[in-house]
């Protein structure tokens, strides 16, 4: 019974491939798994944007889209209907054919993300030796598409927030990388599926994820802050801050090709969330020893919707950075706390067990955190809270 | 030879040429990014893995990226009206591009004959790569990542000293 609720997806799928005959069976699989995977994530992504405005709602003390169906839950459906058809305007001096392919690069390079996640036990589309490198490497080709987006448009605007997306984009990638590399180190493999079996270990009814460690948690922080600047989501929201840039590199872009971008970022949020949570919080392994028994694709999924929910709940709580707040943040504050983690990481591995370790690598990630943020916050000068009033 | 090794070739010729004979700078880098795709694909299909995303991650995340950016902070994206997009020295250029192919193809074609047909294909995996570049080569290296800092230091003070001078 647990192994067949556990299996079910993986069931239904040879199933449905042993329906044809076997030459076309290879086929059938990867067409079945791919299939899965292009109908299902933007179906979350229909869900999320209600999920999104209700709790942005919420945060801003305010009820939130109500108006179509029970609680507003087929807010998406009109939405899809609106931009499907709404006119498509390019503008005149625009570049057609880059114009044109760049929502197609985002979507199509952030789907080719999602082949390597493993989202249950023998759930993954292609378990890869080099899967985060995969990743990484699929992941850095979206830059060029909001690029393409910004500079085809032929306007100030996009092309400002173009490069504003695409500077943010570089300096936090390597953050992003080198958070990850810890785990690399520590688990000794960059197959994603190897890194979740690393994790699936319990002691004491405790599990043994990467972020249950000194090196894994400051990991997971910069991770986090790094996930949140590659997505551009608020905080980090610069390249289409909506105060200063109308939109950003999409601002010429309606209808279908609008919706694409709008997918594409979500879908960038999914599978970056998915990635953190493969590499820090066990991947598809339960919480406590004594709920193995759920289905493992429950616990991946449960991790991946509490990412989205923290995302949310940073988009209503926090302000826009400037630009250069955004990157002394980046190369004087994440980047150096990033490369003593891994320091940490490689220490953690050759001191052995015990608790000295443990004692150690804390000590090593809070002082540098303590006296990294204390001389960045003397170099900033703040005085005295100060008020200005209209007058 | 499959038929998706002639399609990725294709590809990558075509990018090529398209990154050298397009009259728009910008169209031409994006060109030369489909290009660099193509022999990613090309390293992936000969069962190269490591080399085939190191490539899309250098070359598509960063290289093309920098070129883009280059093009964008230095001039406009159009060609000059006047003289057209060959260079006065194309003659000279040619020259040096035939020079490196028939260098390149004699390497390949003397190459050939040496190999064994009858021994397996080593499987090399990251791991491997890994292994080789911490142990035997760590000391190229390890020159090669001192090389690299001392050009992003030089970049840091070349940009510095711009910024003094405009204030």
């Amino acid at each position: 019974m647990f192994e067949t609720a556990d299996q079910i997806f993986v069931l239904l799928k040879h199933w449905l491939v042993g329906l044809l005959p076997m030459a076309l069976q290879p086929v059938a699989g990867v067409v079945v798994s791919v299939a899965a995977i292009v109908c299902f994530f933007p179906a979350l992504f229909a869900l999320t944007t209600v999920f999104e405005r209700k709790g942005l709602g919420r945060i801003q003390n305010r009820i939130g889209p109500n108006r179509t169906g029970p609680f507003g839950i087929l807010q998406p459906v009109a939405d899809g209907i609106k931009s499907l058809t709404k006119e498509d305007i390019v503008p005149l001096s625009a570049d057609g054919a880059v114009h044109f392919l760049a929502p197609l690069v985002l979507v199509v390079t952030v789907f080719m993300g999602f082949a390597v996640l493993p989202m249950g036990r023998n759930m993954v589309l292609a378990d890869m030796d080099a899967g985060l490198l995969f990743y990484f490497a699929i992941g850095a080709s979206t830059e060029l598409s909001v690029f393409m987006a910004g500079w085809s448009s032929r306007n100030k605007y996009s092309l400002m927030g173009a490069m504003r997306a695409v500077a943010q984009m570089i300096s936090y990638e390597v953050a992003l990388l080198l958070s990850s590399v810890a785990v690399v180190m520590i688990s000794g493999s960059l197959s994603l599926t190897k890194i979740v079996e690393a994790q699936n270990h319990y002691s004491y009814g405790l599990p043994h994820w990467y972020i249950f460690t000194p090196w894994g948690l400051a990991g997971f922080v910069m991770y986090a802050i790094a996930t949140t600047a590659e997505t551009n989501r608020s905080p980090f929201d610069l390249p289409e801050g909506e105060s200063e840039l109308v939109a950003g590199y999409h601002t010429e872009y309606s209808g279908f090709k609008f919706a694409l971008f709008f997918l594409g970022e979500y879908l960038a949020m999914f599978s970056i969330s998915g990635l953190g949570t493969t590499l820090f919080l066990g991947g598809w392994s339960a919480p406590f020893s004594f709920l193995t028994w759920v289905p493992s694709w429950f616990w991946f999924f449960s991790k991946l919707m509490m990412s989205i929910f923290v995302f949310i709940w940073l988009r209503g709580t926090l302000p826009r950075l400037r630009q250069d707040q955004l990157m002394n943040f980046a190369w004087k504050f994440v980047l150096p706390m990033c490369l003593l983690n891994l320091l940490v990481a490689g220490l953690w591995r050759f001191m052995g067990d015990g608790w000295l370790r443990w004692v150690i690598c804390s000590a090593i990630l809070v002082a540098a955190y303590v006296g990294l943020g204390w001389e960045e916050m003397r170099r900033m000068h703040i005085g005295a809270r100060s008020y200005r009033y209209a007058e | 030879m499959s038929f998706a090794f002639y399609l990725i070739a294709a590809l990558t010729v075509a990018g090529g040429l398209a990154a050298v004979l397009l009259k728009n700078t910008v169209h031409c880098a994006l060109a030369l990014t489909v290009a660099f795709a193509g022999l990613a694909f090309l390293f992936l299909q000969l069962d190269a893995q490591f080399a085939g995303f190191a490539q899309i991650l250098v070359y598509i995340g960063a290289v093309a990226i920098l070129v883009v950016f280059a093009i964008l902070l230095t001039r406009g994206s159009e060609t000059p009206k006047d003289g057209g997009i060959f260079s006065r020295t194309w003659l000279a250029g040619l020259a040096v591009a035939a020079a490196v192919f028939a260098m390149l193809g004699w390497a390949v074609l003397q190459s050939a004959p040496g190999l064994p047909g009858a021994t397996p294909e080593p499987t090399v995996t990251v791991g491997d790569i890994g292994v080789a570049l911490m142990g035997r080569y760590v000391l190229p290296l390890e020159i090669v990542a001192l090389l690299l800092t001392a050009a992003l230091i030089g970049a840091v003070i070349v940009a510095m000293h711009e910024k003094e001078g405009g204030k």
